[in-house]
C-alpha cells in the first residue's frame, strides 16, 4: 500500500486517520451487511430555481451495487440531482425510480437512500454512538441489536471504540468516518455522498478514496457520488456522468471517457487535452482526414469522431501523455500524426517533464513525457516534431467561442 | 524582561500592578451598586418590629428569624405571592411556545411563503419598545370593551403579550447560526419533522430557549404596571406589596423577596455549573 508508506515517512499521522491496516484483513473483504442495494433511474428530471434551469431533462440509470460519480463544476446541477434524489429538493418535471419504485413524492425520511453531507451534519449534542444510531433508532431496533450494529459499523470505519467521544472532539476525517457510519448502518439500497472529502487536505483525501472504495466493496451498496474533483470521480468510480449546465456532457467508464471524450467540455474539463480546431476533409471506413489550420492534415478513427451533424467544423484532440516528442528531421511512422512546433516551456516535474510547443498553427500543446531517463530532454527553444498515434487522436464538436470553460471550482 | 536587575523598570511595572487592579476594582464597585440595596432588603428580613403593628421599619431593634418561620402569616401577601407563581408559569409556558414558533417562522420563512415578515419584525421591536403604561391602558380599555371581566385570564393574556418579543428576539438570535443541514440529516435518518423538531433542533436552541423563558419568567414575577391596570379582586405579589406600602410593608414582604432573590441566584448558578459542563 503505497499511500500507507506515504503517510509514515512525512511523520506522526493519527492512528485513525491512516488508512487502516484492516482494509487488508483477510475473511473481512466479503460483503458484511446483508443488503439488497438498488438501481437509481431519473426519467426526464428537471429542476427550475426561479428562472435558472438547475437540472435539464436528466435521463441516468445508476446500476445496483455501482459505485456511480457525477462530476462537473459548481453549478453544472450535479449537487441539485442528488439532493433531488435525497428527497430535499422536489424536481419541476420528470420521475426518480428507485428499485423500479417511483419515489419522486415521497420525503425524505420514506425513502431507502442515506446522505453523506458535505459539512457532515453530525448531530453536535450528541455522541459517536448516537450519531450513528439515530437511524436505527428511527427505526425503533431493540437495544441489543443497535449496539452490536453501532459498534459493527464503527469498525469497519475504523473507528472503533469511539462511541463516547463528542463529534467536536474529532478530526476532520474521523467526523467524515463517523457521517459514513451514521448512513451506512441503516443498510440503505443508495448511498449518496455529497462532495464529502472536500474539507479534507490532500493526503488525507486520497487515503480516504482508497478507504471509501473499500468501504463500497464491502458492504455492497450502491454509491453515488458528487464531486468536482476528475481524479478523485476517475479514481474511485465503476461509471461517472460528466456534467454541465444541468446536463449530462460524457457517460461511462473512467477510462471511456477519458479516452474518448464526446464534448470539448468533457476533453477539456477530465483530464487536459490539446484541441486543434480543423475541418473534417473526407470520411472512408477506415479513417477520416481532418484538416487542421496551417495546412497539416490529422487521421482520425471513424469510432472516435463526435462532431455536430450540420458542421464539417471540428476540434481534433490528443491527451498530453500520448505525444511522443522528437526532433525535427526524425523521421514520423505512417500510422502516426504529427506536428512541428518550437518548445516553449520544459519543466521538470520528478515523474516526467512537461513541454509547452507552440506550433506554426498558433495554438499551445502540452506534452507530458514520463521519466524513463534514457532521452535527452528537449529544451526551450529547441524545434521538435510531436508524433502520435493515430488510434490516439480524437475530435470533438467545437462549443461555441462565446462559451468559456471554467476549470477552476469554488463551491 | 528582566524588571529584577533594571532600577528603571520598577516604576513601569508598578504602574502596569495598578493598572492591573482597575479592572477588578470596577468590577466589584458595580455589583456592589447592583446588589446593595438587596442585601438591605435581605438584612431587614431579619429585624425586629417595634409596637403591635409588625411593620418593617428602617432602624435596627435586633435580630429574629421569626419572619422567616412566621412566612405565611399574611393571608393576603401569600395569596398573592401564590398568585404571581402560577401567573409566571402560566404566561412563561404560553410565551415560550410561541415565541419560540415565531422565532422560527422569522428565520425559515420568507415573502412569498410569510407574507408581512417585515411588519412582524417592526411589531416585535414596537412591542419591545412601547411604555408599558401605554399597554396597560388600553388593555385596560380594550378588556373593559370587550366585557371580559379582570381577573387571572387577563393577567394571563397581558403578560403573555409582553414577554413573547423576549422570547422571540432570544430565541432567534441562537437559530440565526443554526446549520439547516442537520435538520436534513435527521429527515435523512428517518426522522418525521416532528421527530426531527424534537430530537434535533429543540435541544440545539435549548439554552436560546431557556433564556427566554427565564426572561419570560423574571418578566412577569415583578410586572406591576401593567397587572396593576388589569388584576381584579387578587392583586399579584407586585401590586400586593405597592398596595400596602401606605399602611406599612409587613416583614414578611422581605422574606417573600429573599426568596426570589435566592431562587434566582439558584437558577443563574445551575446555568453556569451546567454550561461548564458541557464544554
Amino acid at each position: 500500500m503505497a499511500l500507507r508508506a506515504e503517510g509514515e515517512t512525512a511523520g506522526p499521522v493519527e492512528p485513525s486517520e491512516r488508512t487502516p491496516g484492516k482494509a487488508a484483513r483477510p475473511g473481512r473483504t466479503g460483503r458484511i451487511l446483508a443488503v439488497e442495494s438498488a438501481d437509481v433511474e431519473f426519467v426526464g428530471i428537471t429542476k427550475e430555481f426561479h428562472d435558472l434551469t438547475a437540472v435539464d431533462d436528466l435521463n441516468l440509470k445508476v446500476e445496483a451495487g455501482e459505485f456511480f460519480s457525477l462530476l462537473g463544476p459548481s453549478g453544472c446541477g450535479k449537487t441539485t440531482s442528488l439532493r433531488m434524489l435525497g428527497g430535499f429538493e422536489e424536481p419541476t418535471r420528470g420521475r426518480i425510480l428507485l428499485g423500479g419504485q417511483d419515489v419522486t413524492n415521497l420525503p425524505p425520511y420514506r425513502r431507502d437512500v442515506n446522505t453523506v453531507f458535505q459539512s457532515y451534519a453530525l448531530f453536535p449534542h450528541l455522541n459517536v454512538f448516537e450519531n450513528v444510531a439515530f437511524g436505527l433508532r428511527r427505526r425503533r431496533f431493540d437495544r441489543a441489536e443497535i449496539r452490536r450494529r453501532v459498534s459493527e459499523m464503527l469498525e469497519i470505519v475504523d473507528l472503533p471504540n469511539y462511541e463516547k467521544r463528542q463529534s467536536s472532539q474529532l478530526s476532520g476525517g474521523q467526523q467524515q468516518r463517523v457521517a459514513l457510519a451514521r448512513a451506512l448502518v441503516n443498510e440503505p439500497k443508495v448511498l449518496l455522498l455529497d462532495e464529502p472529502m472536500s474539507a479534507l487536505d490532500a493526503k488525507l483525501r486520497r487515503q480516504m478514496q482508497i478507504e471509501l472504495k473499500r468501504i463500497q466493496a464491502q458492504v455492497g451498496i450502491t454509491f453515488l457520488y458528487v464531486t468536482h474533483d476528475q481524479e478523485e470521480a476517475m479514481t474511485m468510480s465503476n461509471r461517472l456522468a460528466v456534467m454541465w449546465h444541468g446536463r449530462i456532457e460524457g457517460m461511462g467508464s473512467p477510462k471511456d471517457v477519458y479516452d474518448n471524450p464526446t464534448t470539448e467540455f468533457v476533453a477539456s474539463f477530465l483530464g487536459a487535452s490539446n484541441l486543434l480546431p480543423g475541418t473534417i476533409e473526407s470520411s472512408a471506413a477506415d479513417v477520416v482526414r481532418v484538416a487542421v489550420a496551417g495546412g497539416a492534415t490529422m487521421h482520425v478513427p471513424p469510432q472516435r469522431v463526435s462532431r455536430l451533424e450540420t458542421s464539417d467544423d471540428v476540434k481534433v484532440g490528443v491527451r498530453p501523455e500520448k505525444i511522443g516528442i522528437v526532433e525535427r528531421g526524425s523521421d514520423v511512422p505512417a500510422t502516426h500524426n504529427a506536428i512541428t512546433g518550437r518548445v516553449v516551456v520544459s519543466t521538470f516535474t520528478g515523474v516526467g517533464n512537461q513541454y509547452i510547443v507552440e506550433t506554426a498553427i498558433g495554438v499551445n500543446i502540452t506534452v507530458y513525457a514520463q521519466n524513463i531517463g534514457h532521452q535527452s530532454a528537449p529544451r526551450s527553444g529547441d524545434e521538435v516534431i510531436l508524433t502520435w498515434p493515430v488510434e490516439h487522436t480524437f475530435t470533438v464538436a467545437p462549443l461555441p467561442t462565446s462559451v468559456e470553460i471554467n476549470e477552476t471550482e469554488g463551491d | 524582561m528582566s524588571a529584577i536587575s533594571s532600577p528603571e523598570a520598577v516604576a513601569p511595572r508598578r504602574r502596569r500592578r495598578w493598572g492591573r487592579a482597575l479592572l477588578p476594582v470596577y468590577s466589584w464597585l458595580v455589583i456592589a451598586y447592583l446588589v446593595f440595596p438587596i442585601v438591605i432588603m435581605m438584612i431587614y428580613a431579619f429585624n425586629k418590629t417595634i409596637g403591635s403593628m409588625q411593620l418593617v421599619s428602617f432602624s435596627w431593634n435586633g435580630f429574629t428569624d421569626q419572619w422567616f418561620k412566621h412566612w405565611s402569616d399574611i393571608p393576603g401577601l401569600t395569596q398573592s405571592f401564590w398568585l404571581s407563581i402560577r401567573l409566571g408559569i402560566t404566561s412563561t409556558l404560553i410565551s415560550t411556545v410561541l415565541g419560540t414558533m415565531l422565532a422560527m417562522a422569522l428565520v425559515r420563512y420568507r415573502p412569498p411563503r410569510f407574507r408581512g415578515k417585515a411588519a412582524f419584525e417592526q411589531i416585535i421591536f414596537l412591542n419591545i419598545a412601547a411604555p408599558e403604561i401605554v399597554l396597560g391602558a388600553s388593555l385596560l380599555g380594550m378588556f373593559v370593551s370587550l366585557n371580559i371581566g379582570r381577573g387571572f385570564l387577563t393577567l394571563v393574556l397581558s403578560h403573555v403579550m409582553f414577554s413573547i418579543a423576549y422570547v422571540t428576539v432570544t430565541v432567534r438570535a441562537r437559530l440565526a447560526g443554526f446549520d439547516r443541514s442537520l435538520e436534513e440529516a435527521a429527515y435523512d435518518l428517518g426522522a418525521n419533522p416532528w421527530t426531527t423538531f424534537t430530537r434535533v433542533t429543540l435541544p440545539l436552541i435549548m439554552p436560546g430557549v431557556l433564556a427566554g423563558a427565564l426572561m419570560a419568567f423574571a418578566l412577569s414575577i415583578d410586572d406591576f404596571v401593567t397587572s396593576n391596570f388589569l388584576s381584579g379582586a387578587s392583586a399579584p405579589f407586585p401590586v400586593w406589596v405597592y398596595g400596602v406600602t401606605r399602611v406599612g410593608i409587613p416583614p414578611q414582604v422581605f422574606v417573600f423577596g429573599t426568596a426570589i432573590f435566592a431562587v434566582g441566584i439558584g437558577l443563574a448558578l445551575t446555568s453556569v455549573v451546567l454550561a461548564r459542563k458541557k464544554v
